[in-house]
């Protein structure tokens, strides 16, 4: 099967329609015009970086740059999970918890999947390396950063709650479980949800790309179960991980409630 | 269980550090301006905010038990009490039909809905929550402020009874001198950054 060629002025054209639709925001005010344009010209420029990054990569394929990129890769998806959170720990925590979360459940997951299932040559292979860590941090970024709002969120709001627990003497653990149970909730139902939907309401990204790009589609199909049960792992346990320290941190040695350690969005 | 509890350089932001002692089934009434730190105080015995001193029960300071072990021994009843579960009894211990009766509530009010409780009921429930515990102190931030005249004197009474025939030593925050009067065994009001007792003379 031969792939086909994609032009830029095939580009062009789909761009038109991006600019139709900003067209039609600015003549009936809809205010989204400007940050649609702007978020398209990001995702060209971002994408055609990282298309030159990964034609580099590919064609030197060292296991050092792969682990640069691994690594590069882990840390912004720490930031943004630090930036998606409305009230966030203070002094490098909320970051500090997310990227270690992060690199532990995702980034040893897609590791021991390259060993032990794919089992490229080398292991490191960087076509099957960076797409299988991206696609894993991209959702365990979603689903710790979920988890790590609705903890710092719902602790502020409920703070005389936790606190009349903990005045009849509950440990914290008691007196956060509740709380706890629902971030790390919050965090895998994306997950679970779009594990059974896979197939039926529409087809995942990644098998679609798979099956455009001329790969049968009974083999797209394996890689993206393989895919759906690691990306399931990797949030489930990043979530319980990234919870678990968070809400280690949100007491102290005397199990008090430290609520001066979230910021206050409103400030 | 008679204990004695000790307050040894206990100091918040709003107060100088101060010591003294309350004996087994004494009342300790505190008064202050809202705003002074009444409160701020409780919850530092309690060791629920950051604090200098300590306090300690029966010679035994708080950072020897762990601090969910010493605020369950030092229980502290907040002015507005929380209620996180949906019915009454989820939140207490073994139910207690002399305690309900002395404070007007049916035995089946453990089987009650949280939602359904006005303040006046959250209240008097509060002060039995924390009994049902088995506390040995009891720190009770105006323990009788949502509560008409006659139910006033009713929980008045059954508090201070328990707390005497119990031995629990107890800080009591309240307004009314006729209450300050009628339960306090000491009293101490907090003017300034100090905490200073009151004599009430021979009444």
């Amino acid at each position: 099967m031969e792939l086909i060629e994609l032009e830029y002025w095939q580009l062009a054209l789909a761009s038109v329609l991006v600019i139709l639709l900003a067209a039609c925001s600015w003549w009936v005010r809809l205010g989204f015009g400007r940050s649609l344009v702007i978020a398209a010209v990001r995702t060209t420029i971002q994408l055609s970086l990282i298309g030159l990054i990964l034609e580099a990569l590919f064609s030197v394929g060292a296991l050092g740059w792969v682990a640069l990129m691994g690594v590069a890769m882990v840390i912004l998806a720490g930031r943004e999970v630090m930036m998606r959170q409305r009230r966030r720990l203070r002094g490098g925590w909320a970051f500090g918890i997310g990227t270690s979360a992060m690199f532990v459940s995702a980034f040893t997951i897609a590791v021991m999947t390259l060993l032990i299932v794919i089992r490229p040559d080398p292991w490191y292979q960087p076509q099957y390396a960076i797409p299988l860590l991206g696609m894993m941090l991209g959702n365990t970024m979603n689903g710790i950063a979920l988890s790590l709002d609705r903890l710092t969120d719902t602790v502020w709001r409920q703070r005389e709650d936790i606190e009349g627990r903990l005045m009849l003497g509950q440990r914290w653990q008691e007196a956060i479980s509740d709380i706890r149970r629902e971030a790390m909730r919050s965090g895998m139902i994306p997950t679970i949800n779009m594990m059974a939907a896979a197939g039926l309401v529409s087809l995942p990204g990644m098998m679609t790309g798979q099956i455009l790009a001329g790969s049968p589609p009974a083999l797209a199909v394996k890689y993206q179960i393989l895919l759906m049960f690691t990306i399931a792992a990797g949030t489930g346990f990043g979530t319980m991980l990234a919870v678990t320290a968070g809400s280690y941190r949100l007491f102290d040695h005397r199990q008090r409630l430290r609520t001066d350690r979230i910021t206050d969005p409103t400030h | 269980m008679n204990q004695t509890l000790s307050i040894n350089g206990l100091g918040t932001g709003e107060l100088d550090a101060f010591s003294l002692d309350v004996a087994p089934g004494r009342i300790l009434c505190l008064s202050g301006p809202s705003g002074s730190g009444k409160s701020r105080l409780l919850r530092a015995v309690a060791d629920l905010d950051p604090h200098d001193g300590e306090a300690s029960l029966n010679g035994t300071p708080a950072h020897n038990l762990k601090a969910d072990e010493w605020r369950r021994r030092v229980m502290l009843v907040p002015a507005e009490s929380r209620w996180w579960h949906d019915t009454v009894g989820e939140h207490c211990g073994e139910p207690r039909e002399s305690d309900l009766t002395a404070l007007g509530f049916e035995p089946d009010v453990h089987q009650w809905p949280v939602s359904r409780l006005s303040s006046g009921e959250k209240q008097r429930l509060a002060l039995y929550r924390a009994l049902s515990l088995d506390p040995e102190a009891l720190l009770l931030d105006e323990p009788t402020a949502n509560l008409d005249e006659a139910t006033r004197e009713r929980v008045e009474q059954w508090l201070a009874r328990r707390i005497h025939d119990q031995g629990l030593p107890t800080f009591w925050v309240a307004h009314d001198p006729g209450q300050i009067a009628r339960v306090g065994d000491t009293h101490y009001r907090i003017s300034g950054r100090r905490l200073e007792e009151v004599n009430h003379g021979t009444d």
